[in-house]
């Protein structure tokens, strides 16, 4: 070897494989604002079209007279569910299983609801056109509170629904019913709270909220009549997904739909769905024979496409005196607003609510869950979160710190006594699941010592003193929060969107000179697909991540992919490249044992190419073997460098972490501040960790915004009172705590790579970790439990309650 | 409605003069995005509160969105186009972002930038503190703004020609 060798250090580096902190691919394009986002396209004649949207939450539309709008200049239609049924799309169905009005017909269910669609030269006409739509409405009673919804007199929403006793999941028990989901063993879990020496109940809510990424969402249809083609670009978090969706609705064939999500300026679950905006840009593309853009703004995107959570859990835990977890009961009341247009696996009403155990052993368990129609904007989308395991985490973690609250423990002690244990794994949960693999005494302990638990519960109770002494009127909590989640949907035997198994997939092709490149069914809105994907193909071949081009987007080239949502990415399509990367190395190995004239077992993998095992000079890089497998491939073998892989995972992925927030609140004016928040996560193997620490700090910030303010609210009329910026909190830099992360790494034993997903574990464990710490801050003033969110404004009421002022 | 008699602007973006026919009502972020078609500045929200379409406009940090084309007759701005060196190399700030990862998904990233340039030209050397204020009209949904922090840091330290030092946690 000579001086200018590289040693295997070098080898390693060069490759920016897994486990490195590899700066981003998309961030060249980014920070010099050339990336590509929906509303950057623009198109010969292309129109914009706009909604007229309903002022009422419940009414009857009279009339819709488009007349005077049709004499706007620029407007060349205005679209109505009139026009829609001449071609049966006045109604849509949800991925839950319900139907959808896409254009009010007959009637508007909730604020903001699309009534008709305004089609112009360009988006100031559009607006022209909007104002001069008349719509008479006859305004009907409403209804917002969901506790009402099942009364005998609750006003009939769904008229369309009159007479269906039977929805997509099962019996419907009132006229405001969608569903009822249980799962558990109710008799046993009846009989552990008879015996059990300790209960407790609360109603936990878990209020609206809406992911608002900073992009809304948009697209734009372009329907060539000649070819009988549709084009899409959208904001579309699962493009195949889409594309199915139409080919089903608008009887178009699938392959003559061009599905493109160009880049996605944030999803966090909102845009998963379908919208009535894509349908009406469609059929007005289609009727115009004009390419057209439709552009939410802010509002529509908080008042009308979708929102998130709204569970209302009634929680019961049963106990021995001594801590030991006996029984799980929990009954949740959804609110699905005017349709159910969650986007949970399709078997899933609920989506994975039942992870509702947590991390602890519990014996038994019972769940039921009650789905409900209101007045309000359809949805439940899994916002940073894998199908409503966030209102899970939620629910569990504050009911284990009321538990403990009772039994006079400390709720770290509480949690570690109820733990499953390592040699548990893998786990059967009450409910139904099985637990991968975990360790959660070692990551609870680390989150203990690094934080002096033991020295924070000091001074807590040393500021309890002073604060019944009158010195002082600020009092502290401790939020501690320890989740599982589950992630990875999902496998072929449970999940499915519309019959669609949930796999994913990546197409490798290897070019003559070594570079490559991999299109993955999955798509990146942020979160750096472009740079990680490359770095598991790198360590898995050998070849440079800088090398290999990651596309995703582009339903014509990208092979089916069921999309990017409920940390899914890694768990699915980061199997399936590690898998068609195995594959491409299988054939590499083929072809350099005939290149080397040896057999295939006697070569073994070294970094970046094959050698002769005990003849460490005689080598094969597999940058040579990719000019090799175009002009010199053993005799039979095609030429060529290519695989596919699709990748129906075994089971889920459980990912775990142990978080910690730590809080001072003033009495007198409810102010909060966030001391100090501490997040451990265990997501795996790391494919880059700085990505993974930026998905925590993004993650923990929208906790953050939603434990402490961020909710959508309606008036009793269903008004929608926090419908824009101005009132729906989103922390700017100012309020935004400072983050600490941390790690321990279990390895999932079924991935490919060892990796569980990241992404929407810090909103998880997050939202927990901040309402226990305002919890446990009044705890002491004789208080149980607070609803998030937790503004300045309710603290202080919290505070008033208790009696602090008098 | 009779349509909108149209008016003649000119300004200068990014150091070339151009001009256009605008509406009285066009919005200054629709005049750059659609006339001039630079697609860079983004608009998230139509209410100047999310900061997405920042540009700076004669030396001062503005919202795009609620600024008339009409407004800025004669004005100088300048666009996250116009952020890279005359070489075509990434400036300080736009390096800084990427070296700390104080982006993801990239729509607030222009905003974002613009308002930095701004608050370093205005204070070389802020304190973490600053940094946090000055920034905060604008949102990031994506990073928690820790890593936006670190970045501006970073691109301060160039800018001033020193070593970049991470605050201690």
């Amino acid at each position: 070897m000579n001086d200018m060798t590289p040693t295997r250090e070098q080898r390693e580096a060069k490759l920016e494989g897994m486990g490195c902190k590899r700066k981003r691919v998309e961030d060249i394009r980014f920070t010099q604002g050339k990336g590509n986002y929906v509303d950057d396209v623009k198109l010969p004649g292309m129109l914009h079209g706009d909604f007229v949207r309903s002022p009422h939450a419940h009414a009857r539309v009279k009339s819709i007279n488009s007349e005077e709008a049709l004499k706007v200049p620029g407007v060349l239609a205005v679209i109505t569910a009139e026009t829609l049924k001449t071609v049966n799309l006045a109604w849509m169905p949800t991925l839950a299983g319900d139907v959808q009005m896409v254009l009010a017909d007959g009637k508007v269910l909730f604020q903001n609801q699309e009534v008709a669609f305004v089609v112009a030269t360009d988006r100031y006409a559009a607006d022209d056109g909007i104002n001069k739509v008349v719509v008479e409405y006859e305004a009907l009673p409403v209804l917002v509170d969901p506790f009402k919804a099942m009364d005998a007199d609750a006003p009939v929403l769904r008229e369309d629904l009159a007479g269906k006793t039977t929805g997509a999941h099962g019996p419907r028990k009132h006229h405001n019913h969608v569903f009822e989901w249980t799962v558990g063993d109710k008799d046993l879990t009846d009989a552990a709270f008879k015996k059990a020496d300790v209960t407790i109940k609360e109603m936990i809510s878990y209020h609206r909220t809406h992911p608002s990424p900073l992009e809304t969402c948009q697209c734009v249809c372009s329907f060539d009549k000649i070819k009988g083609e549709l084009t899409i670009w959208g904001t579309f978090q699962a493009p195949h997904v889409i594309r199915t969706v139409v080919a089903l609705i608008a009887k178009i064939p699938e392959h003559k739909i061009h599905v493109i999500a160009p880049d996605i300026g944030g999803g966090f679950g909102n845009k998963v769905g379908a919208y009535p905006g894509y349908i009406c840009a469609a059929v007005a593309s289609i009727v115009t024979g004009k390419p057209v853009k439709w552009v939410e703004d802010r509002i529509e995107n908080l008042t009308a496409t979708s929102f998130a959570r709204d569970y209302h859990m009634t929680t019961e835990i049963a106990a021995t005196k001594e801590g030991k977890v006996t029984g799980l009961r929990v009954h949740v009341l959804a609110d699905h607003g005017a349709f159910d247009a969650c986007a949970d696996p399709s078997k899933w009403p609920a989506g994975f609510f039942n992870i509702v155990t947590g991390s602890y052993d519990f014996p038994t368990a019972h769940l039921a869950v009650d789905g409900i129609y209101t007045n309000k904007a359809p949805g439940g989308v899994a916002y940073r979160c894998s199908f409503r395991v966030t209102e899970a985490a939620y629910c569990i973690e504050r009911g284990m710190d009321i538990l403990a609250q009772k039994l006079g423990m400390d709720p770290a002690e509480l949690r570690l006594k109820n733990f499953i244990k390592p040699e548990q794994f893998p786990y059967h949960s009450a409910l139904g699941w099985e637990y991968d693999s975990g360790d959660y005494h070692t990551a609870m302990r680390k989150m203990m010592e690094s934080v002096d638990y033991a020295g924070l519960r000091k001074e807590q109770a040393e500021k309890r003193a002073a604060f019944k002494r009158g010195e002082t009127r600020e009092i502290m909590g401790l939020g501690v929060s320890f989740f599982t989640e589950i992630v990875g949907a999902g496998p072929s035997k449970n999940c499915d969107i519309l019959g669609i198994a949930m796999f994913d997939s990546c197409e490798i092709r290897m070019h003559p000179t070594g570079a490559g490149i991999a299109r993955v069914g999955s798509k990146s809105q942020g979160q750096g697909h472009e740079t990680t994907w490359a770095q598991i193909i790198a360590t898995e071949i050998g070849i440079p991540s800088d090398d290999i081009m990651i596309e995703e987007g582009n339903t014509d080239t990208a092979p089916y992919g069921l999309g990017t949502y409920g940390s899914r990415s890694t768990p699915v399509a980061g199997a399936a490249i590690a898998m068609a990367a195995r594959k491409i190395k299988a054939k590499a190995q083929m072809i350099a044992a005939y290149k080397l004239e040896v057999h295939e077992g006697d070569l073994e993998w070294d970094i970046d190419g094959f050698r002769v095992k005990g003849l460490p000079e005689k080598t094969m890089s597999m940058k040579d073997i990719c000019w090799a497998a175009y002009n010199s491939v053993p005799p039979g073998m095609e030429p060529g460098l290519e695989a596919v892989s699709y990748y129906d995972p075994p089971n889920m992925t459980y990912p775990f972490g142990a978080y910690i927030c730590v809080m001072n609140i003033d009495v007198d004016t409810g102010v909060y501040k966030v001391r100090r928040f501490y997040a451990l996560d265990d997501c795996g193997t790391r494919i880059n960790p700085m990505i993974i620490e930026g998905q925590v700090h993004g993650g923990l910030t929208e906790a953050f915004a939603i434990a402490m303010g961020q909710e959508i609210r309606y008036d009793d009329e269903g008004n929608v009172v926090t419908g824009s910026f101005m009132d729906f909190f989103m922390p700017t830099a100012v309020e935004t705590p400072h983050w600490e992360t941390d790690f321990t790494v279990t390895p999932s034993p079924h991935h490919p790579i060892g990796a569980k997903g990241v992404g929407e574990s810090p909103n998880v464990g997050g939202v927990p970790a901040f309402s226990n710490a305002v919890n446990d801050a009044f705890s002491f003033l004789g208080s149980t439990h607070i609803q998030m969110p937790h503004d300045y404004w309710r603290n202080w009421k919290a505070a008033k309650n208790l009696g602090v002022f008098a | 409605m009779a349509k909108t008699q149209k008016t003649h602007v000119t300004m200068k973006v990014n150091g070339e003069e151009v001009e256009g026919l605008v509406e009285p009502r066009t919005l200054l972020v629709h005049f750059i995005r659609e006339n001039l078609q630079m697609t860079g500045t983004h608009i998230g929200c139509e209410t100047t509160h999310c900061g997405a379409c920042t540009v700076d406009l004669d030396g001062m940090s503005v919202k795009s969105c609620t600024v008339f084309a009409v407004q800025a007759e004669g004005a100088e701005i300048m666009t996250i186009e116009g952020m890279a060196n005359a070489d075509g190399s990434l400036s300080a700030l736009q390096e800084g972002f990427r070296m700390m990862h104080g982006l993801q998904c990239g729509f607030c990233t222009p905003g974002m930038i613009l308002r930095a340039q701004r608050l370093l030209k205005e204070n070389p050397s802020p304190t973490e503190a600053e940094i946090r204020m000055g920034i905060s009209g604008n949102f990031c949904r994506c990073t928690g703004y820790q890593n936006i922090v670190r970045a501006i840091q970073y691109a301060a330290a160039k800018i001033n020609g020193v070593e970049f030092q991470e605050a201690a946690e």
